[in-house]
Protein backbone atom coordinates (compact mmCIF):
# COMPACT_ATOMS: atom_id res chain seq x y z
CA UNK A 1 0.00 0.00 0.00
CA UNK A 2 1.61 3.57 -1.17
CA UNK A 3 2.60 6.48 1.38
CA UNK A 4 -0.31 8.74 1.99
CA UNK A 5 1.28 12.21 0.75
CA UNK A 6 -0.58 15.38 0.82
CA UNK A 7 0.58 18.85 0.28
CA UNK A 8 -0.34 22.12 2.18
CA UNK A 9 0.19 25.96 0.67
CA UNK A 10 0.49 28.36 3.65
CA UNK A 11 0.22 31.91 2.88
CA UNK A 12 -0.39 33.96 6.32
CA UNK A 13 2.48 35.35 8.58
CA UNK A 14 3.15 34.42 12.07
CA UNK A 15 1.14 35.90 15.13
CA UNK A 16 -1.58 37.16 12.49
CA UNK A 17 -3.98 34.97 11.67
CA UNK A 18 -6.01 31.88 13.33
CA UNK A 19 -5.55 30.04 10.08
CA UNK A 20 -2.28 28.75 10.92
CA UNK A 21 -3.23 27.39 14.13
CA UNK A 22 -5.92 25.23 12.40
CA UNK A 23 -2.89 24.75 9.44
CA UNK A 24 -0.53 23.41 12.14
CA UNK A 25 -3.66 20.73 13.58
CA UNK A 26 -4.03 19.57 10.26
CA UNK A 27 -0.75 18.72 9.64
CA UNK A 28 -0.07 17.46 13.15
CA UNK A 29 -2.46 15.18 12.98
CA UNK A 30 -1.75 14.11 9.53
CA UNK A 31 1.98 13.52 10.68
CA UNK A 32 1.24 11.78 13.60
CA UNK A 33 -0.64 9.19 11.48
CA UNK A 34 2.87 9.08 9.08
CA UNK A 35 1.66 10.37 6.23
CA UNK A 36 4.70 12.42 3.87
CA UNK A 37 3.74 16.24 3.92
CA UNK A 38 5.12 18.76 1.52
CA UNK A 39 4.26 22.29 2.74
CA UNK A 40 4.77 24.79 0.66
CA UNK A 41 5.53 28.36 2.72
CA UNK A 42 4.72 31.41 0.96
CA UNK A 43 4.66 35.00 1.18
CA UNK A 44 4.10 35.59 5.14
CA UNK A 45 4.21 31.70 5.55
CA UNK A 46 8.04 32.05 4.37
CA UNK A 47 8.65 33.20 7.88
CA UNK A 48 7.22 30.74 10.19
CA UNK A 49 10.48 28.94 10.31
CA UNK A 50 12.89 32.22 10.99
CA UNK A 51 15.26 30.64 13.74
CA UNK A 52 15.59 34.41 14.91
CA UNK A 53 12.13 34.38 16.90
CA UNK A 54 12.30 34.36 20.27
CA UNK A 55 9.83 34.09 23.01
CA UNK A 56 9.27 37.02 25.02
CA UNK A 57 7.66 37.65 28.82
CA UNK A 58 4.23 39.43 28.99
CA UNK A 59 4.49 42.52 31.46
CA UNK A 60 1.14 43.14 30.94
CA UNK A 61 -0.03 40.52 32.52
CA UNK A 62 2.54 40.48 35.08
CA UNK A 63 4.00 37.35 33.28
CA UNK A 64 7.74 36.50 33.03
CA UNK A 65 9.08 34.15 30.10
CA UNK A 66 9.15 31.03 31.70
CA UNK A 67 5.26 31.50 33.23
CA UNK A 68 4.21 33.17 29.65
CA UNK A 69 5.82 30.14 27.69
CA UNK A 70 4.71 31.97 24.67
CA UNK A 71 5.04 29.48 21.47
CA UNK A 72 7.21 30.46 18.61
CA UNK A 73 5.89 29.48 14.82
CA UNK A 74 9.87 28.27 14.26
CA UNK A 75 9.42 25.91 17.55
CA UNK A 76 5.67 24.60 15.99
CA UNK A 77 7.70 23.85 12.71
CA UNK A 78 10.36 21.91 14.44
CA UNK A 79 7.82 20.22 16.67
CA UNK A 80 6.03 19.16 13.42
CA UNK A 81 8.91 17.98 11.42
CA UNK A 82 9.85 15.51 14.53
CA UNK A 83 6.51 14.13 14.94
CA UNK A 84 6.64 13.28 11.35
CA UNK A 85 9.77 11.28 11.99
CA UNK A 86 8.62 9.98 15.09
CA UNK A 87 5.44 8.25 13.15
CA UNK A 88 7.71 6.94 10.14
CA UNK A 89 6.34 10.25 7.87
CA UNK A 90 8.87 13.00 6.64
CA UNK A 91 8.14 16.68 6.23
CA UNK A 92 9.56 18.71 3.01
CA UNK A 93 8.88 22.61 4.12
CA UNK A 94 9.93 24.60 1.38
CA UNK A 95 9.87 28.47 2.09
CA UNK A 96 9.44 30.54 -1.32
CA UNK A 97 12.75 31.98 -1.92
CA UNK A 98 11.51 35.63 -3.10
CA UNK A 99 9.31 35.52 -0.10
CA UNK A 100 12.38 35.06 2.35
CA UNK A 101 14.33 37.56 0.90
CA UNK A 102 11.97 40.09 0.78
CA UNK A 103 11.57 39.86 4.42
CA UNK A 104 14.85 38.92 5.29
CA UNK A 105 13.98 35.61 7.10
CA UNK A 106 16.50 33.51 5.01
CA UNK A 107 17.75 31.50 8.33
CA UNK A 108 15.62 28.34 8.22
CA UNK A 109 15.58 25.37 11.64
CA UNK A 110 16.83 22.38 10.72
CA UNK A 111 14.26 20.31 8.17
CA UNK A 112 13.23 23.00 6.12
CA UNK A 113 14.45 24.76 3.33
CA UNK A 114 14.85 27.23 0.19
CA UNK A 115 12.36 26.64 -2.88
CA UNK A 116 10.34 28.57 -5.68
CA UNK A 117 6.62 28.22 -6.75
CA UNK A 118 7.90 26.13 -9.34
CA UNK A 119 8.48 23.72 -6.10
CA UNK A 120 4.62 23.84 -5.21
CA UNK A 121 4.04 22.45 -8.50
CA UNK A 122 6.01 19.50 -8.17
CA UNK A 123 4.57 19.12 -4.95
CA UNK A 124 0.70 18.88 -6.62
CA UNK A 125 1.87 16.97 -9.04
CA UNK A 126 3.65 14.32 -6.74
CA UNK A 127 1.11 14.74 -3.70
CA UNK A 128 -2.23 12.43 -2.86
CA UNK A 129 -4.09 15.74 -2.28
CA UNK A 130 -3.67 19.07 -2.15
CA UNK A 131 -4.69 22.34 0.50
CA UNK A 132 -4.48 25.87 -0.41
CA UNK A 133 -4.94 27.88 2.94
CA UNK A 134 -4.84 31.41 1.83
CA UNK A 135 -4.93 34.73 3.60
CA UNK A 136 -8.10 36.66 4.45
CA UNK B 1 -19.77 10.97 -7.94
CA UNK B 2 -16.81 13.38 -6.79
CA UNK B 3 -16.40 13.80 -2.82
CA UNK B 4 -16.04 17.05 -1.51
CA UNK B 5 -15.20 18.77 1.31
CA UNK B 6 -15.44 22.94 1.89
CA UNK B 7 -13.94 24.58 4.64
CA UNK B 8 -15.87 27.93 6.11
CA UNK B 9 -13.33 29.87 8.23
CA UNK B 10 -15.50 33.03 8.50
CA UNK B 11 -18.28 34.27 9.96
CA UNK B 12 -21.23 34.66 8.20
CA UNK B 13 -22.67 37.73 10.38
CA UNK B 14 -19.02 39.12 8.80
CA UNK B 15 -18.88 37.95 5.58
CA UNK B 16 -21.37 37.71 3.27
CA UNK B 17 -19.80 35.65 1.16
CA UNK B 18 -19.63 32.61 3.40
CA UNK B 19 -23.64 32.60 2.19
CA UNK B 20 -22.34 31.49 -1.76
CA UNK B 21 -20.27 29.41 -0.28
CA UNK B 22 -23.15 27.51 1.34
CA UNK B 23 -25.05 28.06 -1.99
CA UNK B 24 -21.53 26.28 -3.44
CA UNK B 25 -22.57 22.94 -1.23
CA UNK B 26 -25.77 22.88 -1.85
CA UNK B 27 -25.42 22.65 -5.56
CA UNK B 28 -22.82 20.00 -5.64
CA UNK B 29 -25.10 17.45 -3.84
CA UNK B 30 -28.08 18.76 -6.18
CA UNK B 31 -25.50 17.84 -9.08
CA UNK B 32 -24.92 14.31 -7.28
CA UNK B 33 -21.39 14.99 -5.20
CA UNK B 34 -20.95 13.88 -1.74
CA UNK B 35 -19.97 17.35 0.45
CA UNK B 36 -18.87 18.00 3.86
CA UNK B 37 -19.41 21.42 5.64
CA UNK B 38 -16.10 21.86 7.88
CA UNK B 39 -17.19 24.95 10.42
CA UNK B 40 -13.61 25.95 11.60
CA UNK B 41 -12.41 29.27 13.39
CA UNK B 42 -15.19 31.68 13.33
CA UNK B 43 -17.16 30.09 10.97
CA UNK B 44 -18.19 27.89 13.65
CA UNK B 45 -20.68 31.20 15.20
CA UNK B 46 -22.84 30.30 12.27
CA UNK B 47 -23.43 26.78 14.02
CA UNK B 48 -25.25 28.15 17.34
CA UNK B 49 -29.37 28.35 16.74
CA UNK B 50 -29.64 32.18 15.00
CA UNK B 51 -30.53 33.21 11.38
CA UNK B 52 -27.76 31.85 10.64
CA UNK B 53 -27.85 28.20 11.89
CA UNK B 54 -31.16 27.68 9.96
CA UNK B 55 -29.25 27.83 6.97
CA UNK B 56 -27.12 25.11 8.32
CA UNK B 57 -29.52 23.00 8.91
CA UNK B 58 -31.39 23.67 5.65
CA UNK B 59 -28.18 22.28 4.11
CA UNK B 60 -28.29 19.29 6.47
CA UNK B 61 -31.47 18.77 5.04
CA UNK B 62 -30.15 18.30 1.34
CA UNK B 63 -27.83 16.31 2.13
CA UNK B 64 -24.75 18.16 2.94
CA UNK B 65 -22.98 17.19 6.13
CA UNK B 66 -22.09 19.84 8.27
CA UNK B 67 -19.17 19.46 11.08
CA UNK B 68 -18.44 22.39 13.46
CA UNK B 69 -14.40 22.01 14.41
CA UNK B 70 -14.95 20.85 18.05
CA UNK B 71 -11.54 23.34 19.30
CA UNK B 72 -12.74 26.23 17.73
CA UNK B 73 -16.06 25.48 19.50
CA UNK B 74 -14.77 24.99 23.18
CA UNK B 75 -12.30 28.55 22.17
CA UNK B 76 -15.78 30.49 22.00
CA UNK B 77 -17.60 28.88 24.10
CA UNK B 78 -20.25 26.89 22.39
CA UNK B 79 -21.01 23.63 23.69
CA UNK B 80 -22.87 21.18 21.59
CA UNK B 81 -26.36 21.46 23.03
CA UNK B 82 -26.24 24.69 21.54
CA UNK B 83 -26.00 23.78 18.14
CA UNK B 84 -28.60 24.10 15.18
CA UNK B 85 -30.29 20.82 14.40
CA UNK B 86 -28.54 18.75 11.81
CA UNK B 87 -24.79 20.59 12.59
CA UNK B 88 -22.29 17.98 14.63
CA UNK B 89 -19.57 18.65 16.45
CA UNK B 90 -16.26 16.98 14.68
CA UNK B 91 -12.41 16.98 15.17
CA UNK B 92 -9.65 17.97 12.78
CA UNK B 93 -9.24 14.80 11.59
CA UNK B 94 -12.22 15.02 9.60
CA UNK B 95 -10.12 17.31 7.72
CA UNK B 96 -7.38 15.17 7.62
CA UNK B 97 -9.56 11.78 6.68
CA UNK B 98 -11.48 13.30 3.69
CA UNK B 99 -7.36 14.96 2.43
CA UNK B 100 -6.70 11.58 2.64
CA UNK B 101 -9.44 9.84 0.60
CA UNK B 102 -8.78 12.50 -1.80
CA UNK B 103 -11.81 14.43 -1.51
CA UNK B 104 -11.59 17.53 -3.40
CA UNK B 105 -10.68 20.02 -0.70
CA UNK B 106 -11.36 24.09 -0.64
CA UNK B 107 -11.09 26.72 2.13
CA UNK B 108 -12.55 29.59 2.65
Amino acid sequence: MSKTTIAVALMDAPYESENLTTAFRILDAAARRGYDLNVFAYEGASALAFTKQVPHPNPVHGKNLAEENHPTTKDQVAALVAAAEASGGKVDWINCGMCVDERGVGEFVPGTRRGSPADFHAFVEKSDNVLVIPTK
Amino acid sequence: MQKFLLIESRDPFESNDVSYYYELASNLVASGHAVTLYLVQNGVLAARRSAQGAKLSALDAVGVRVVADDFSLRERGIGAARLAPGVNEGAIDVVVDHLAEGARSLWH
